[in-house]
């Protein structure tokens, strides 16, 4: 199968400070990918080149077969039609949910499809308002941000990226910044998403997200990727010493806040919706 | 107090057109404001100094002289103005100076995810600026821009020097005439202060809007 993501010796410098020596990579469609390693080891960075929130200093990017010419940074009107094209079809979510605080909830959601893909406003809010009952937020659609808890601020970025249609989501520690009791919603959500095929890349601490959603694991270390295969091998037998040692370091302090049990009900509930022909 | 009664009509008049020019003189200060602001952020040089400059040099110099400056002064090199027009430019661009550094301040004080947010999801620069970035700047510099609208409500004032017949030149007018300066100045600041207390209130009724839209 052709990769949705091909990603080819990818480097980023800031200065005379190189951050990743030379990426490559490829993401299948439906591959769900964890991406660990310590901060500062380039991981945010990485993902943030794949949108090109970060011009990479060099490298290829290829997504769905097209080359992404990224050029150089600044402006410009065709790369930021071409810029547009990308992103438009790749959802980012990040740590501090970026909700826009003057804006409610169905505006939020309803903002990108209307304004990028001009879709119309009704049919706009119908699929808004399918995404928030989905969620069970639909009572919350008039409601301003600042208004909703955490993880349910999370939970409405991640379908305002949905709402886009994307074909691949980034997910940068969407969770790090949420109170321990709010974190499994997320990670929940982004189970349910996993099982139904969405293509996934999710920078992430949640060492059970990473084991039981996650098909794929990705170790970065001091801007490389040190390791990476199969979840369950990564994360269990580790080859590499340095991919070991952070594991030791990172699985006691894990008070998993939502259980792998959790996950896959979570999991298993939206097989069962699937199957049923919701 | 008899002649305060039979003044108020010109007075009437001189308070419309010190509203006239406050008004375009405060639109136009928020649009050379916002694009002085957008300038002193760019990382092109060429954009970015000259708006340095502007701001610099007009935040540095008395308004009075300003207005001297481009009223007497530019006719030397023949560019005249009416009193008016000269009048509303440079007020214009006296203030614009100030609120380019009350938007400055507001744009820096937007979140970084809030300017990434917009783009990520695939709207243009200008796009996440006109709908995301300066819906939120103006509800953080409401106040601020305010005092400005105030300040320069008052600074029409200075027109006077100019010939322009606002409420100030026509006071001074009307005194020269009835030789009653402390009744007519009084009267004066008291428009001015119904003026400036119109624009306080409703400021104050907007910030309360936006509370409960948040």
């Amino acid at each position: 199968m052709q990769p949705l993501l091909q990603v080819r010796n990818l480097r980023k410098s800031y200065g005379s400070l190189e951050v990743l020596h030379g990426i490559s990579i490829d993401i299948a469609p439906g591959e769900v990918v964890a991406i660990i390693g310590a901060s500062g080891s380039g991981k945010s960075t990485f993902l943030r080149c794949l949108n090109l929130l970060e011009t990479p200093t060099s490298g290829e990017l290829c997504f769905d077969g097209k080359p992404v010419e990224y050029g150089e940074e600044g402006w410009g009107w065709r790369r930021e039609k071409q810029l547009q094209w990308l992103r438009s079809q790749i959802g980012m979510v990040f740590q501090s949910f970026n909700l826009w605080p003057h804006k409610t909830v169905i505006e939020n959601i309803i903002e990108a499809p209307m304004i990028v893909k001009n879709v119309p406003r009704y049919e706009a809010v119908a699929e808004a308002e399918d995404l928030l009952r989905r969620i069970g937020l639909a009572e919350k659609r008039d409601a301003f941000p600042s208004r909703l808890s955490g993880g349910q601020q999370q939970r409405v970025a991640i379908i305002r990226s949905l709402a886009m249609k994307p074909k691949l989501m980034l997910f940068d520690e969407v969770t790090s910044s949420l109170d321990p009791q709010l974190v499994g919603e997320v990670l929940n959500l982004m189970a349910s998403l996993a099982a139904e095929g969405m293509t996934m890349l999710a920078v992430t601490h949640e060492m059970s997200f990473a084991r039981s959603v996650s098909t794929r694991t990705i170790f970065f270390d001091g801007g490389v990727i040190a390791e990476e295969g199969p979840s369950h091998v990564v994360l269990n037998h580790p080859r590499q010493a340095r991919t070991q040692r952070f594991l030791s370091r990172t699985l006691p302090v894990i008070g998993p806040a939502v259980t792998v049990a959790e996950i896959q009900s979570g999991q298993a509930r939206v097989a069962q919706d699937l199957s049923a022909g919701a | 107090m008899q002649s305060v009664f039979a003044s108020l009509p010109g007075f009437l008049y001189a308070t419309w057109l010190t509203i006239e020019i406050a008004v375009l003189v405060i639109l136009l200060s928020w649009g050379f404001g916002l694009v002085a602001a957008l300038g002193k952020r760019s990382r092109i040089a060429i954009l970015r100094v000259p708006c340095d400059l502007y701001i610099w040099f007009v935040r540095g110099t008395p308004a009075m002289i300003q207005i001297f400056a481009v009223y007497f002064g530019l006719p030397q090199f023949g560019i005249s103005m009416s009193p008016f027009v000269a009048g509303v430019i440079t007020l214009s661009l006296n203030s614009g100076a100030y609120v380019a550094e009350i938007i400055r301040g507001g744009l820096m004080a937007i979140p970084k995810g809030q300017y990434e947010s917009p783009i990520a999801l695939g709207l243009s620069h200008a796009q996440s600026f006109r709908r995301i970035i300066l819906p939120q700047v103006a509800r953080i510099i409401l106040p601020a821009i305010t005092n400005e609208a105030v300040a320069t409500l008052k600074n029409t004032s200075l027109l006077s020097v100019i010939t322009v017949v606002e409420l100030t030149f026509h006071a001074q007018i009307v005194i020269a005439k009835t030789f009653q300066p402390f009744q007519f100045y009084i009267l004066a600041a008291l428009i001015y202060l119904l003026l400036t207390t119109l624009l306080t209130r409703a400021s104050a009724l907007l910030e309360a809007r936006n509370a409960v839209r948040s």
